[in-house]
């Protein structure tokens, strides 16, 4: 569930980017008045927001946020205005450029979007960078990382509920077997994560934990630093249960000595509008603190406001 | 008695791709018992003496008239149905009838646009509850579910901006994975097919003839998958021209010659003139003249019908 709150009555569109010509407006900007607006609005708004100002002030919005705003400020204000599908493209490019084998955003993307959504970010990425998603990962990505994360940002899964109890079992048997034997990166590993249905793969999970006692994340901990299992281990978790993964991709960019904003940052402005609601919830059980509570103790100005205003705290 | 010309019309309208309707019409239609006795006494390979003294269909010989009747009837089929459900379904067939048969999947995921793949895989969730890359997956091992399931899931950018750097450095990794035997066990190999866009290969099969002084396609014939790959993405009219040769042969397999109606069903709309093309320049003889050679009846009609259309 989304945690954006919307004001009782929603300024007319040419009156929301008047608003935000006049917060650029001058000397330095009404860091305020942008998350007044942007930060209360949902993604067919803020679409709406952007082409008006462009048609209106011959300017992309946000080549003037990116003028106007600094920081963690700006980046989560940009991330949050762009279109979700475009945001991913970024997020997905900016992985593919910087990779490193600890890095899971394609992960995240790959497996917490809905197949549709999925596609989405894929034309977007098109459009963007002239070049296909499964291209850039396939040349920057490399030995079983790629061997993954290839066929994952590929997949269209079939979104139906439809299970096959049957092939859980018999799935379930073929992950525990390849897992036992340390073959972590066999290519039936790879096909059940990469092209079952998350309906089939859920039922696969309880079935192996049914039959061999432990969740299929523990048999896939044996080794603490090796990364190719944590990605194993985040795949599965973001297919199956991704407002625990994203909950605790949360609690360690907190917890981390100096806060890491990039993931903070790019939880609360991917998820808000889909399960941030989840997600903050599962954060206080886990944490014992209010997320919000969390974040106002960890940023401060205009990036800690943005970010309340995000998760619906009060009035932000 | 039946006459001898008569039998051999009716012996030409049974074999070849479809059925001569008319000439069953015209001729059978009018035989008494006994010329149609005379007939099954006179073609031991259709009919058999059985031993209670009568002479009995062969069941083989049955069931191929079956399909020849049944050609028509598949193509009007596949030629109504929206492209999207056409290539789920062949998809779904050909991964049903096993290994000789991959090849069209092969065909389906390389010739279509992105769009048109998508479209496809769309398809295959609402007609099979499951998504055409996990059917896949489960159905075929080894180095060649890699490159299959790869191929499927591609979502190409189709756009013409390339850069030609990286097409010459792949071109020589291609030429030396070839060099070096099993290509398609390596993971370069699949990544540059399986990824890259149409125009990108283009160029790198621009850069491979430099290298090679050969075709990529002609390095890979010891290669099926790769070679069929390679064609399917860069050359499709020449494909598809080779397939239809064979297609047209005499006493070719079930599998061959139902090529016909695949490819002129799913090319009439898109590059029928430039098949056409192709085939003329490479036998000599124009494809609806060795239709018209070959096919009988209606079905032969629908498909000149088809390739007619769009000049």
């Amino acid at each position: 569930m989304s945690t954006l709150t919307l004001p009782e009555t929603i300024p007319s569109v040419p009156e929301d980017c008047e608003q935000l010509r006049k917060a650029f407006e001058g000397w330095g900007t009404n860091e305020g008045l942008v998350i007044s607006i942007l930060g209360h609005r949902n993604a067919a708004q803020r679409k709406l927001i952007r082409q008006t100002y462009a048609e209106t002030y011959g300017e992309d919005l946000l080549k003037a946020l990116n003028k106007e705003l600094t920081n963690d400020f700006e980046r989560v204000v940009v991330l949050w205005t762009l279109d979700p599908a475009e945001r991913d493209a970024l997020l997905a490019n900016e992985a593919t450029k910087r990779w490193t084998s600890s890095n899971q955003v394609l992960v995240e993307i790959a497996c917490t979007r809905s197949s549709h959504d999925l596609l989405l970010v894929r034309q977007a990425y098109h459009a963007r960078y002239k070049k296909s998603l499964e291209e850039d990962v396939a040349y920057h990505t490399t030995g079983d990382f790629c061997k993954l994360l290839v066929p994952l940002v590929s997949s269209y899964r079939y979104e139906g509920d439809e299970v096959n109890m049957t092939l859980a079992k018999s799935e379930a048997k073929i992950l525990h077997e390849k897992i036992s034997e340390k073959a972590y990166n066999h290519e039936d590993i790879i096909r059940i994560l990469a092209t079952r249905s998350k309906a089939q793969i859920n039922a696969t999970l309880n079935h192996y934990k049914n039959e061999f006692g432990n969740d299929i994340n523990k048999d896939l901990k044996t080794d603490p630093k090796d990364e190719f299992l944590a990605i194993l281990r985040a795949t599965v978790k973001c297919l199956n249960r991704p407002e625990k993964y994203f909950e605790k991709i949360l609690r360690l960019a907190i917890n981390k000595r100096g806060t890491d904003e990039g993931a903070l940052t790019r939880v609360i402005a991917t998820r808000a509008e889909v399960d941030m609601k989840f997600i903050r919830d599962e954060y206080h059980r886990r944490s014992s603190v209010p997320l919000d509570r969390a974040i106002v103790k960890d940023t401060n100005g205009d990036y800690e406001n943005m970010l309340l205003a995000l998760i619906g705290h009060g009035d932000a | 008695m039946a006459l001898p010309d008569e039998l051999e019309a009716l012996n030409k309208a049974f074999s070849g791709h479809g059925i001569h309707e008319q000439t069953l019409i015209s001729i059978l239609g009018k035989w008494h018992p006994e010329q149609r006795k005379s007939f099954r006494k006179g073609n031991p390979n259709l009919f058999i003496e059985d031993e209670r003294n009568f002479e009995r269909w062969d069941d083989h010989h049955v069931r191929l008239l079956k399909h020849e009747f049944m050609r028509f009837k598949n193509a009007v089929v596949l030629w109504t149905m929206h492209p999207w459900e056409r290539d789920a379904r062949l998809a779904k067939e050909a991964l049903k009838k096993g290994p000789q048969s991959y090849g069209i999947i092969i065909e389906i995921a390389c010739t279509r646009s992105a769009e048109e793949l998508l479209g496809a895989r769309r398809a295959y969730h609402s007609l099979f509850d499951q998504s055409m890359e996990e059917d896949v997956a489960q159905h075929i091992n080894g180095c060649e579910r890699k490159l299959l399931v790869a191929l499927v899931s591609a979502y190409r950018y189709e756009g013409s901006k390339l850069r030609d750097d990286a097409a010459k450095s792949e071109a020589k990794t291609l030429f030396d994975a070839i060099t070096n035997d099993k290509p398609i066990e390596d993971d370069e190999v699949i990544r540059i097919l399986t990824t890259r866009s149409k125009p990108h290969l283009q160029a790198i099969y621009k850069h491979y003839k430099e290298i090679s002084g050969m075709n990529i396609e002609e390095d890979l014939d010891a290669d099926l998958r790769l070679k069929e790959t390679v064609q399917c993405l860069c050359t499709p009219q020449q494909y598809f021209s080779q397939v239809l040769d064979m297609a047209l042969q005499k006493d070719v397999d079930k599998s061959t010659k139902k090529a016909l109606t695949r490819v002129i069903v799913t090319r009439a709309d898109t590059d029928m003139k430039e098949i056409k093309d192709d085939y003329h320049n490479q036998h000599g003889v124009s494809l609806s003249k060795k239709i018209e050679d070959t096919a009988h009846g209606n079905y032969k009609d629908f498909l000149l019908t088809l390739i007619a259309r769009g000049g």
